[in-house]
């Protein structure tokens, strides 16, 4: 498992330096670790995290965004109608609840459609693994300063050290 | 029934009077009539047209302000986007931010799509702003009365909600012209 604050460097080495989100449990200990260090903006929904980091980039920020799947429901037409068309890209760091079927009711549809669900908004996307970080996040970075459009970066279960290991 | 209506002015009117008194501030507005109407009085590189992700007027300003605290931001938005973002009044409530203010255009109605009325007729969106943390709140029927709160929220600290009663009249604008690549290029590069 990856520890969450060398995460957290890693990303700040990437030149991430507006975070903002909505929590979830798979993504507690980034989101304590921001805190820490005071880099997160908390959010009361994803729309609304996804469009202040369209502001912040605008604004010359390099954003990311945490988000529980079922959040991607949530920003749906925000990331389509603004940072799409706009070219406003951003980091998404996205949970990825219900994997496998292995969860709560409430996350297994999206956790079953999420990557076709990605594919068809024609938002990129990677799985983080513990042996391709390195490799996930320069991707990650070539495709935002590329692309110019928001890219997803999925994040399962076990992956990242969380606040109750 | 709308008992205030004759007294008021139209968003366009208003809008106008607001932008006689901005120079180079980032100006953020929300989807719709409003975008069209702030293009056609006064095509500025600091302004950002929204055209879509209604409801989320607000939130793009916080981003801009939350980075440049220097500058003073300011969002135009409407009944219908507040009442869809409303989580927003209370995430600016919150972190505060010095350099926000948050014009609100509140012709009771979604112009843009027929006229449809919202619910602001009962509940008073600048009551919800300042119940969520915002530092000055202001409702304003007039022209007059307009420019001197909107003046005052310049020089002073906010996040400031100025609200304004509008009519429904809606001004024979066309659509926005740039393509949205272009106006993101456009503000980032005016903003720097």
């Amino acid at each position: 498992m990856v520890d969450s604050d060398v995460f957290v460097q890693a990303l700040e080495n990437l030149g991430v330096n507006f975070f903002t989100g909505v929590p979830d449990s798979l993504l507690g200990g980034i989101i304590e670790e921001l805190l820490t260090r005071k880099l997160y903006t908390s959010a009361v929904r994803e729309d609304e995290a996804v469009a202040m980091a369209a502001g912040a980039f605008m604004a010359g920020k390099i954003p990311a965004v945490l988000m529980q799947n079922s959040g991607l429901g949530t920003s749906l037409n925000t990331l389509l109608s603004l940072n799409m068309i706009y070219r406003q890209p951003c980091i998404l760091l996205i949970s990825w609840r219900g994997f496998e079927g292995k969860d709560a009711p409430e996350h297994l549809v999206m956790g079953e459609t999420m990557p076709q669900l990605l594919d068809t908004m024609k938002i990129p996307h990677r799985t983080l693994s513990e042996q391709t970080l390195a490799d996930d996040l320069r991707w990650v970075g070539q495709t935002f300063m590329k692309q110019r459009i928001p890219v997803a970066l999925l994040i399962k279960k076990g992956i990242i050290k969380g606040l109750h290991p | 029934m709308r008992p205030e209506q004759g007294t008021m002015q139209s968003r366009a009117q208003a809008m106008a009077a607001l932008l006689e008194l901005l120079t180079d501030q980032p100006v953020i507005i929300c989807n719709g009539f409003p975008s069209r109407e702030a293009q056609k009085l006064a095509d500025r590189p600091t302004h950002f047209y929204m055209i879509g992700s209604m409801g989320n007027a607000a939130a793009i300003g916080l981003g801009v302000a939350l980075s440049k605290p220097s500058k003073k931001v300011i969002v135009f938005d409407g009944d219908g986007n507040v009442l869809m973002g409303m989580g927003t009044l209370a995430t600016v409530g919150a972190l505060r931010p010095k350099n926000f203010i948050h014009v609100v255009f509140d012709n009771e109605v979604y112009g843009s799509t027929g006229n449809q009325p919202t619910i602001s007729n009962v509940v008073q969106l600048e009551k919800v702003a300042k119940a969520a943390g915002y530092v000055t709140v202001e409702r304003v029927l007039d022209r007059e009365d307009l420019v001197y709160e909107f003046k005052d929220m310049l020089k002073n600290d906010g996040p400031s909600m100025l609200l304004v009663k509008v009519n429904e009249f809606v001004e024979d604008a066309g659509r926005i012209a740039l393509e949205p690549p272009a106006i993101t290029a456009r503000f980032m590069k005016a903003i720097e």
